[in-house]
């Protein structure tokens, strides 16, 4: 640290260049993203407060009136109380997706960020690495908000539902990571909205979410437990309900961590053959 | 500073640089010319520790880019042909996030960018956005990011491509600071005037291979003579006319809108076509320039 701060007047002193520490590290792409942030943040505060609020009350309190009253409730909670931690789970799916999609793309081909970045003595896996710490504090937000407004309307049944949130985080990394790898491999940006339409929504879908998976036509079922937002509501629900066992969270927990892992992996060897030629 | 010997930049279809040794001293401005294609980026982003060579030797800042790269980017500036600010940030705020990228302290950080900023002249803009900024305003805030390490050589590749000239003459008097200051400038363009008023030494690069290196003076007295004897005529084809001009000077380039007479004395090669009774549409006699060399070298102008 010695000598950094001599700044003598001159605009370009050039001997006290390799006195400072050597990289900021993954910190610094996280400080970069995070002062993007701060341009919008407030809108994405409301959005995150509101969308829960709209969505139980819409399909919680609106629909859940119908599916009570024919059906008594889904497994025996009311409708509101079986959505909220789907749509929880959901909600960071979407956070994911919003943010590791034409971020990613843009940082590439349009203004360039990456390029600047690897530019200085920061490498292809502190830029991965950076964006998705700051995806992960943007999941844990709208999380905690989310859970927030779950819980003031009465929708979480136990203690142990606290742990929805850093579940529902995780299973959004875990899409999230794989979803930058995707998004780093295209060369234009056709593909991202192809993947909004038939990825997200689809998953978004059928993942138990809105109704068991056991309702859907058998052959698809499967499908479904592959998803990684199919574990992610699953262990969410269970914690909310408190019908958890441990085991059963546990390999939810393990299977998106596996994504997780996978996809960053896969995000650093993709991002490293596109930007280093 | 900067030691290149054999170096080869190939990709699956094309090579594009092909062999090139080079030798960047410290202190010195040193140029890259040469047409669009001909290797010059290529070039730079080997230098620049972001692209790894295919073949050759290459040394920068006394360390190996292959093994050292952080080390090597912590002591460079890169000023690319694209910016790549972000333009949803500040001005400030573009230069105190990139310090963090190298690792300096905040507080060091914010004492540079201010003087960073008065140095490029965007002191009075350090809080606006960006976005709408001109052209040379955002070069200008390009360059002062990437001063913020203090680097030991700056590489610049086609600073000025789309300034318009007021704007490029601000920005090579403060390129021409910078070297005053000591700092080792490396750059790439193909305006030949550019590279003439910046470059201590350059080399001409042309389909991936140097085709020529020195200073810009000796270039031309080298490859070129003193003077040009620029002439238009009212024709198609101006290959018509170089039965007229023969032996007047020491040798004609035909470009398809003018002759180009090379010769020691641009007026006397005019009185002998005057007194051959020759009449073209305009007659301009000046000195010898880098584009000049060029075309001797590759038979083609830089810019087409």
């Amino acid at each position: 640290m010695a000598g950094t701060g001599t700044t003598s007047g001159r605009v370009a002193p050039g001997a006290d260049g390799g006195t400072a520490p050597l990289t900021g590290g993954w910190q610094a792409v996280t400080a970069h993203w995070l002062a993007k942030y701060r341009r919008v943040w407030f809108g994405t505060a409301i959005t995150s407060f509101l969308s829960p609020l709209l969505y139980l009350a819409g399909m919680g309190y609106g629909l859940g009136m119908l599916v009570d009253r024919g059906a008594g409730g889904i497994d025996g909670v009311p409708y509101v109380v079986f959505v909220a931690p789907g749509v929880l789970a959901a909600t960071t799916l979407q956070v994911a997706a919003g943010e590791t999609t034409f971020s990613v793309m843009g940082s590439i081909k349009w203004d360039r960020t990456y390029h600047g970045m690897l530019a200085t003595p920061l490498g292809v896996r502190d830029v991965v690495t950076g964006h998705l710490a700051y995806v992960l504090v943007r999941l844990t937000m709208a999380a905690v908000v989310f859970f927030g407004v779950a819980a003031a309307l009465g929708t979480v049944r136990s203690w142990w539902g606290l742990l929805a949130v850093p579940v529902a985080v995780l299973g959004g990394l875990a899409f999230a990571s794989c979803c930058y790898a995707y998004s780093a491999s295209l060369t234009n940006d056709r593909g991202l909205a192809l993947m909004f339409r038939f990825v997200v929504m689809p998953m978004t879908l059928f993942s138990g979410t809105f109704f068991p998976i056991e309702q859907l036509p058998g052959w698809l079922q499967p499908v479904a437990w592959l998803t990684p937002l199919w574990h992610a509501v699953d262990a969410s629900r269970t914690l909310v309900l408190g019908t958890a066992d441990p085991g059963g969270v546990l390999l939810h927990v393990g299977y998106l961590a596996l994504w997780a892992a996978g996809g960053y992996l896969a995000a650093v060897r993709v991002l490293h053959r596109r930007m280093v030629v | 500073m900067i030691r290149a010997r054999g170096l080869v930049k190939a990709f699956d279809d094309f090579t594009a640089v092909d062999g090139i040794d080079v030798e960047v001293r410290p202190g010195e401005a040193f140029g890259f010319l040469g047409p669009n294609g001909a290797g010059k980026s290529s070039t730079m982003r080997m230098i620049g520790c972001v692209s790894p060579p295919t073949a050759g030797e290459l040394t920068v800042l006394g360390m190996d880019p292959r093994t050292d790269g952080p080390r090597i980017r912590a002591g460079l500036g890169v000023v690319p042909q694209r910016d790549s600010l972000d333009e949803e940030l500040t001005v400030e705020e573009n230069i105190w996030v990139y310090g963090r990228y190298f690792g300096l302290p905040r507080r060091l950080v914010r004492e540079r960018a201010a003087e960073l900023l008065e140095f490029a002249q965007l002191t009075d803009r350090a809080r606006s956005v960006v976005e709408p900024l001109s052209g040379g305003m955002k070069r200008r805030l390009t360059i002062a990011r990437a001063l913020v390490n203090s680097p030991r050589i700056l590489l610049l590749d086609e600073p000025t491509t789309g300034l318009d000239p007021q704007a490029r003459h601000v920005l090579w008097d403060r390129l021409f600071r910078l070297k005053r200051e000591g700092v080792t400038l490396v750059l790439t363009t193909h305006y030949m005037d550019e590279a003439e008023q910046l470059c201590d030494r350059l080399v001409v690069m042309d389909h991936g291979r140097i085709v020529a290196e020195g200073s810009p003076s000796a270039l031309i007295a080298q490859h070129s003579t003193r003077e040009v004897l620029e002439l238009r005529f009212d024709t198609a084809d101006h290959a018509a006319h170089l039965g007229g001009v023969e032996g007047v000077a020491d040798r004609v380039e035909v470009l398809p809108d003018r002759l180009l007479l090379y010769t020691p004395d641009g007026e006397a090669a005019q009185s002998e076509l005057h007194r051959r009774g020759l009449e073209p549409l305009s007659a301009l006699v000046r000195r010898s320039t880098l584009e000049d060399v060029f075309l001797h070298l590759t038979g083609r102008t830089l810019v087409d």
